[in-house]
């Protein structure tokens, strides 16, 4: 087998053990600790690692360099949940008196909930789910206290208002921390039909009556969502989207009548083909223990043959995590159509062309994403 | 082992294939480039640092090379890449070094949240250590620079590393990147300091990379004990002063320099409260580098008493 590819095999078997037997780490030699490091960071599970090691009590049964690692990542991680937690307080503050329910979506809701995905997860923003027909007042509330409208350009203003399921994420002045607050889990424009009604009607109440969470099955079905429809063609599908899930399943799968509700669910909200691979990718990949009535029940979501296992070969390369020295092409083109089928879902033809061509216009322009290293002070790191 | 045992030719290939291994005090680099001009710099700059054990796990990989595809033929660039990927702009070629070496500081501080992290110069002196806590501008690099080639040892330039199990300082012996008039100001004060070339025109204007005394980099596993916190301002013309700071401004101004105070949250409070606990503080202002390296040695040999 060519290098590269004996790389990449090398890499995943890594990451794959390492999350399903965090037992046999401290035997790991250092030139495969090295390498699972810079996967697991990569794919945003150091902290998971961390946690698996902390739970089986082994973190001083590994290289000390390994473990500095993982406790960096361990700070950096209980420093964001602070921080997302003081966020939800601060929120819920500035919306005092507007008596509309609040959603928390992804890992805000696992930290808020106590739910197992947010165990070692890295937070990004606030996630917010509200009724369509509230955004305004919403919206309007938060930029008198503190918030404001993050700087983007017409096109991308007008391509969340009209077409997205969030409007532009608000950023706070002194704070920093971004809020995106969705009215839908899909665009607007998605060919999926994503009605929220009902994510409404079944959301449970968290300790403040004014917060909530996605119902368990409902739960499952937006982080597949958002797994398989929000691509980025650089980073692919994101694993730990799906260790997100795999989690969630183990969780919720043990409340009597979880499984037979979910398939119903996935159903009613048009979700079953996502449902459809994510179980079926969650079990390949780390052996999610799921019903085998529920996979057979879910036979006929899936798509005809031909496309059947070409989908299922791009999923798979798409999630793969890669060796960063050896980056795959076949890899990059999985992840590519995925992106475009992501969007294809998302939006019809026309608009889809439009969109994809003024992002390929901006790529060429070159580097639009990357900062100015000279520009950026370290310390405002 | 040390970058000197290496020729200049298996320097090269060492960077152009697996990496070149390198080990900056507590950390592990593996650093790869497909660049001539690069090869050769690191060949002077990094001569007398170490190599790691050849079984040691790498902390960083870094990269600096020339882009793929048509990018390399428009315009002769040079890429910073970490693990892969390429998080910022692309640098004209003849910036490749200062670009790394900034790259490196820039993995350090967003990484190494296992230590508390001061965004200071350090130097030691028979076991004790001064911490000088600055903003850019305040002069920190250029007192440093002058110190360390008047018998002070090089902590480090840019990190205060502290270490959180004993509150000790870690050296990071790196480049000492001089910026513009800082440069002159040096080669007149110390004729001998060994001084890289030139970068014209960076985004931060002209820089110049010191290479810390040899004994420093040789001694970069030993740490040191926090004794006095020295917070520097270099003003032009300003009579010398040196005033003692109450404790309280300075445990503020400390946790305020930090570059991850917040992160480490408890620890970060507990390490600054021992460290201004242990140490004299004060603020310096100068404008010769003379007065500033005497009174210094005077502090330190007040100790010694």
């Amino acid at each position: 087998m060519a290098k590269p590819a004996s790389e990449n095999r090398r890499a995943q078997r890594l990451l794959f053990e390492a999350l399903q037997a965090p037992e046999k780490l401290p035997a790991l030699p250092p030139a495969d600790w090295e390498l699972l490091l810079r996967v697991a960071r990569r794919n945003r599970l150091l902290g998971r690692l961390q946690s698996d090691l902390e739970q089986a009590n082994l973190l001083g049964q590994i290289p000390p360099r390994a473990a500095a690692h993982l406790r960096a990542s361990h700070n950096v991680i209980a420093h964001r949940q602070t921080l997302i937690s003081w966020e939800v307080n601060r929120l819920l503050w500035a919306l005092k008196g507007i008596d509309v329910p609040l959603i928390l979506l992804k890992g805000t809701g696992y930290l808020l909930a106590g739910l197992p995905p947010a165990r070692g997860r890295i937070f990004a923003d606030l996630d917010l789910l509200v009724p369509e027909d509230r955004l305004g007042e919403i919206e309007e509330r938060l930029v008198e206290r503190g918030w404001f409208k993050t700087d983007i350009d017409p096109y991308d203003d007008r391509y969340y208002r009209v077409w997205m399921h969030e409007i532009p994420p608000l950023r706070h002045r002194e704070r920093g921390t971004e809020i995106d607050i969705h009215h839908r889990l899909l665009p607007k424009t998605s060919h999926l039909k994503s009605d929220p009604a009902p994510l409404f009607a079944a959301a449970r109440p968290l300790a403040d009556p004014r917060l909530r969470v996605l119902a368990p099955a409902d739960m499952v079905l937006h982080a597949l969502v958002h797994l398989f429809l929000e691509g980025d063609p650089d980073e692919g599908l994101r694993l730990r989207d799906l260790v997100d899930v795999h989690d969630l399943l183990c969780h919720h799968g043990q409340e009597p009548g979880f499984w037979a509700g979910l398939a119903l669910r996935a159903r009613e909200l048009g979700f079953q083909r996502p449902l459809f691979y994510g179980l079926h990718h969650a079990q390949r990949l780390f052996g999610t223990p799921i019903p085998p009535e529920v996979l057979r029940g879910l036979a006929d979501a899936a798509p005809a043959w031909p496309i059947r296992g070409l989908m299922d070969r791009l999923i798979h390369l798409a999630l793969l995590p890669e060796h960063p020295d050896y980056p795959s092409r076949l890899a990059a083109l999985a992840r590519w159509l995925i992106y475009v089928r992501a969007h294809w879902l998302r939006m019809p033809p026309g608009l889809l062309a439009r969109h994809l061509s003024r992002k390929a216009w901006l790529r060429f322009r070159g580097f639009r994403k990357r900062i100015d290293l000279a520009q950026l002070d370290l310390k405002q790191q | 082992m040390i970058v000197g045992d290496l020729s200049r030719r298996e320097l090269a290939d060492r960077l152009a294939g697996e990496g070149l291994a390198l080990q900056f005090g507590p950390f592990n680099l593996r650093i790869r480039s497909n660049l001539g001009s690069f090869a050769s710099l690191a060949h002077q700059l990094y001569e007398p640092y170490p190599l790691p054990e050849p079984a040691a796990i790498s902390d960083f990989h870094v990269d600096i090379s020339a882009p793929r595809g048509l990018r390399r033929w428009l315009r002769r660039q040079a890429c910073f890449g970490i693990d892969g990927q390429l998080p910022f702009a692309p640098y004209t070629i003849e910036h490749a070094f200062p670009a790394l070496e900034w790259g490196i500081n820039w993995c350090v501080a967003t990484r190494a949240h296992h230590l508390l992290l001061l965004h200071s110069a350090a130097v030691e002196r028979n076991g004790r250590a001064i911490v000088f806590p600055a903003s850019p501008g305040d002069g920190k690099s250029t007192l440093c620079t002058a110190l360390i080639h008047s018998g002070w040892r090089l902590l480090s330039d840019e990190f205060g590393i502290v270490r959180p199990e004993d509150g000790m300082l870690l050296p990071i012996p790196r480049l000492i990147p001089l910026k513009n008039q800082s440069i002159e100001v040096i080669r007149k004060f110390r004729p001998e300091a060994i001084i890289g070339p030139s970068f014209l025109e960076t985004r931060k204007g002209t820089v110049a990379h010191v290479r810390p005394p040899v004994e420093s980099i040789r001694r970069a596993q030993e740490p040191a004990r926090p004794r006095w916190l020295v917070f520097p301002r270099w003003v032009a013309g300003a009579p010398f002063t040196l005033e003692a700071m109450p404790k309280s401004q300075a445990f503020l101004s400390v946790a305020t320099n930090a570059f991850n105070y917040e992160v480490l949250d408890e620890i970060a409070f507990r390490l600054v409260t021992e460290m201004v606990r242990s140490c004299d503080a004060y603020s310096l202002v100068y404008s010769d580098l003379d007065d500033a390296v005497n009174a210094l040695d005077k502090l330190s040999q007040a100790s010694d008493g």
